[in-house]
C-alpha cells in the first residue's frame, strides 16, 4: 500500500503547491513508512512528469498523458484517479483550485469523506483543519479505509524540488468523458511571484480608493521588495482588482515571511487569509482598525502619504 | 426546467464564534443562525433564471434540524417556489448530505442544481462536487457568470481559479457552485415572507430516501488558533523601515 499525491501543474511546471503535499504525505508517511507516489495527468506533461520524479522522497510517478487531461478538468480527472486508487491508503492534493474542485468527487465516488484543508498531520488518521474560517481549529480522524485530503499549502513547508530518482510509469488514461469542455481561459499574466508562494505580499483594500490608486500606489513598493501583490475581498468587490488578487476565506490564504496590509481594516474573513504570515504589517488611518489587532507594526497613517514614503525611503 | 437549491442553515456570519470550554464544538446556544451566505447567491441566480423565463420552477432544500424550516421559509420569502426538509438531528457531513439530495433529484428530476460553494462553518467546500460524481453529472465550481441555454441543452460558466477565470462549456444536467461574485442577492419583502408561510413545505426523514447519514469523521476536539497577540504601532515610515530590517530582518 502506498500514498498518492496528485500533481498540480501546467504540463510543461510542477507547481510548487505540489511540493506541499507531499510534505503532508511524508508527514503520514512516517507511521506507515511505505511509498509516496505522484499521479500527473495532463497533455504533453512529460517535463512536469520529470520534475515530479526528481521531488525529494517521490518513489514513483504515474503519467497520465491524453489530450482529455490537458485543461484539469475535474469528471475526467476524478475518474482517472479512482480508477488509479486501489493499492493507496492515502490520495492527496493540494487545497488549490484544482484540487478542492476534483477531489471531493473522487471521495464520493469511492464512498468516503474528504477531509479538506488540513494543516497538521497527527497520525495517519488523525488531521487537523480549520474551521469557522480559521476561528477554531478542529481535530479530526477518519475510519474510512481510503483517506482523501486535501492540504493548505500554508501548512506544510515544501519538500526539497531535488534529490529524488523516482520511477515513471506511463499509464492507459481513461475513456474521455465528454461532459465538460474548457471554452475559453484568461489568465493573470504578470511578471511578480505569484500570491501562493511569496515570500513578501503587498495587499491593498478598500482604502485605496480605486483600482487606479491600487497601482499607482502598490506597484512601486512591490517592485522595490519583489513582493506579489493581493488585495482584500472589498478591494475586489469594488472591481479594483480581479478576483485572483483575493486573500482571505475564500480567496487565497497565504503566510509570507512578510505581509503588508495597506488600507485594510482586517475583517474576520480577510484575517483567516493571511493571519499566519511570519511578520504583518498594518498602516492604515483608523487607529481602531481590528487589522491592528494581529499586526506586529502598526502605522497609523494615510497611506497615500506613508506609502510613497516607504517606497522613497527603502 | 426545474433548479434545486440546497441551503444549509448556519451561524450568521457576523458572529465571532467561540470554542466551548470543553473543547467538543462551538458554542451555537442563543447564538443567532442564518442562511450560508453562499447559498444566498445560489437561491439569487436561480431566481433570476425563473425570472428570464429559463427555469420554471425553483425548490429549495434543506438537511438538518427542524429549525432548517426557518432557513427555507427564507428561500421561499426570497422567491422560491416550495421547499423540501430533510429532517435529522445526526450531525451531516458532506458525504451524507451529497446523498440525500441525490435521492431527491432522483425524485426531482432536475436540469440543474445550484450550490454554495461551501458553507461558512465547516468550511469543507464538498457538497457540490460529491453530488455532481454521485449523480454522473459534470461540474462547475466558483462560478462567478452562468449562462443556460436550454435549446442547446448546456451550460456556460464562468469560474474564479487561482490564477484568474476560466469558462467551461457543460452539458445538462449539471451542478453549479457560486463564489461571491456571482450576483448580488436581494432582500426578503415584508409581503413576500408573508407569502412564504403559505407555501409547501414537506419534511421527510433520511431513512424514507432510504439513506444512511452516519457520520464518517469523528471530532475528536475543537480548540481555539494560536492566538497572535497584537505588535507595537510605529511613530513613523523611518521608525517602521528601521523595525523590519533590524528587528524582524525580513526585508534588507
Amino acid at each position: 500500500m502506498s500514498i498518492l499525491v496528485i500533481a498540480e501543474h501546467d504540463n510543461l511546471t510542477l507547481k510548487v503547491a505540489t511540493r506541499n503535499a507531499i510534505a503532508a504525505a511524508a508527514k503520514i508517511n512516517i507511521t506507515l513508512a511505505t511509498e509516496i507516489h505522484v499521479l500527473v495527468a495532463g497533455v504533453a506533461c512529460g517535463d512536469a512528469a520529470q520534475q515530479a520524479a526528481a521531488v525529494a522522497g517521490v518513489a514513483k510517478v504515474i503519467v497520465a498523458d491524453a489530450a482529455h487531461y490537458g485543461d484539469q478538468t475535474a469528471e475526467n480527472l476524478a475518474a482517472l484517479i479512482v480508477a488509479q486508487a486501489g493499492g493507496h491508503t492515502h490520495i492527496l492534493a493540494a487545497a488549490t483550485s484544482n484540487g478542492k474542485n476534483t477531489l471531493p468527487r473522487v471521495a464520493a465516488l469511492l464512498d468516503v469523506a474528504q477531509i479538506s484543508d488540513i494543516i497538521a498531520v497527527l497520525d495517519a488518521d488523525t488531521f487537523v483543519r480549520p474551521i469557522y474560517a480559521g476561528n477554531a481549529l478542529a481535530t479530526v480522524k477518519s475510519a474510512d479505509p481510503v483517506k482523501v485530503i486535501t492540504v493548505r499549502t500554508t501548512g506544510f513547508d515544501a519538500v526539497e524540488a531535488s534529490g529524488g530518482h523516482a520511477v515513471i510509469e506511463n499509464i492507459q488514461a481513461s475513456t474521455d468523458l465528454g461532459q465538460a469542455k474548457l471554452v475559453n481561459r484568461e489568465l493573470t499574466k504578470s511578471a511578480r511571484p505569484e500570491l501562493a508562494a511569496a515570500k513578501i505580499i503587498v495587499s491593498g483594500g478598500r482604502g485605496m480608493g480605486s483600482g487606479e490608486n491600487y497601482h499607482t500606489v502598490l506597484e512601486p513598493l512591490a517592485d522595490k521588495l519583489g513582493a506579489a501583490m493581493g488585495a482584500s475581498r472589498a478591494a475586489v468587490d469594488a472591481g479594483f482588482v480581479s478576483n485572483d488578487y483575493q486573500v482571505g476565506q475564500t480567496g487565497k490564504i497565504v503566510a509570507p515571511q512578510l505581509y503588508i496590509a495597506i488600507g485594510i481594516s482586517g475583517a474576520i474573513q480577510h484575517l483567516a487569509g493571511m493571519k499566519d504570515s511570519k511578520v504583518i504589517v498594518a498602516i492604515n488611518k483608523d487607529p481602531d482598525a481590528p487589522i491592528f489587532q494581529v499586526a506586529d507594526y502598526g502605522l497609523v497613517a494615510d497611506l497615500f502619504q506613508a506609502v510613497p514614503e516607504l517606497v522613497a525611503a527603502l | 426546467m426545474k433548479i434545486l437549491v440546497p441551503v444549509k442553515r448556519v451561524i450568521d456570519y457576523n458572529i465571532k464564534v467561540r470554542v466551548k470550554a470543553d473543547n467538543t464544538g462551538v458554542d451555537l446556544a442563543n447564538v443567532k443562525m442564518a442562511m450560508n451566505p453562499f447559498d444566498e447567491i445560489a437561491i439569487e441566480e436561480a431566481l433570476r433564471l425563473k425570472e428570464a423565463d429559463v427555469a420554471s420552477e425553483v425548490v429549495a432544500i434543506s438537511c438538518g434540524v427542524t429549525a432548517c424550516q426557518e432557513t427555507l421559509r427564507t428561500a421561499m420569502a426570497l422567491g422560491a417556489d416550495r421547499g423540501i426538509l430533510v429532517e435529522t438531528d445526526v450531525e451531516l457531513q458532506p458525504l451524507a448530505v451529497a446523498k440525500l439530495l441525490k435521492a431527491i433529484a432522483l425524485n426531482e428530476s432536475p436540469q440543474l442544481i445550484i450550490l454554495g460553494k461551501q458553507a461558512i462553518d465547516d468550511d469543507a467546500n464538498q457538497t457540490g462536487q460529491m453530488l455532481a460524481a454521485l449523480m454522473g453529472w459534470p461540474q462547475a465550481t466558483f462560478a462567478s457568470k452562468v449562462v443556460v441555454d436550454v435549446a442547446a441543452g448546456s451550460v456556460t460558466v464562468t469560474r474564479e481559479v487561482d490564477g484568474g477565470s476560466e469558462t467551461l462549456a457543460l452539458t445538462l444536467p449539471a451542478i453549479v457552485t457560486t463564489d461571491l461574485r456571482l450576483n448580488e442577492p436581494r432582500y426578503a419583502t415584508l409581503p413576500n415572507i408573508m407569502k412564504a408561510k403559505k407555501k409547501p413545505l414537506d419534511v421527510i426523514k433520511p431513512e424514507a430516501l432510504g439513506v444512511d447519514v452516519t457520520p464518517r469523521l469523528t471530532t475528536l476536539k475543537v480548540t481555539d488558533p494560536a492566538p497572535r497577540s497584537a505588535g507595537v504601532k510605529v511613530a513613523n515610515v523611518a521608525e517602521l523601515i528601521h523595525k523590519l530590517k533590524n528587528e524582524a530582518k525580513v526585508i534588507a
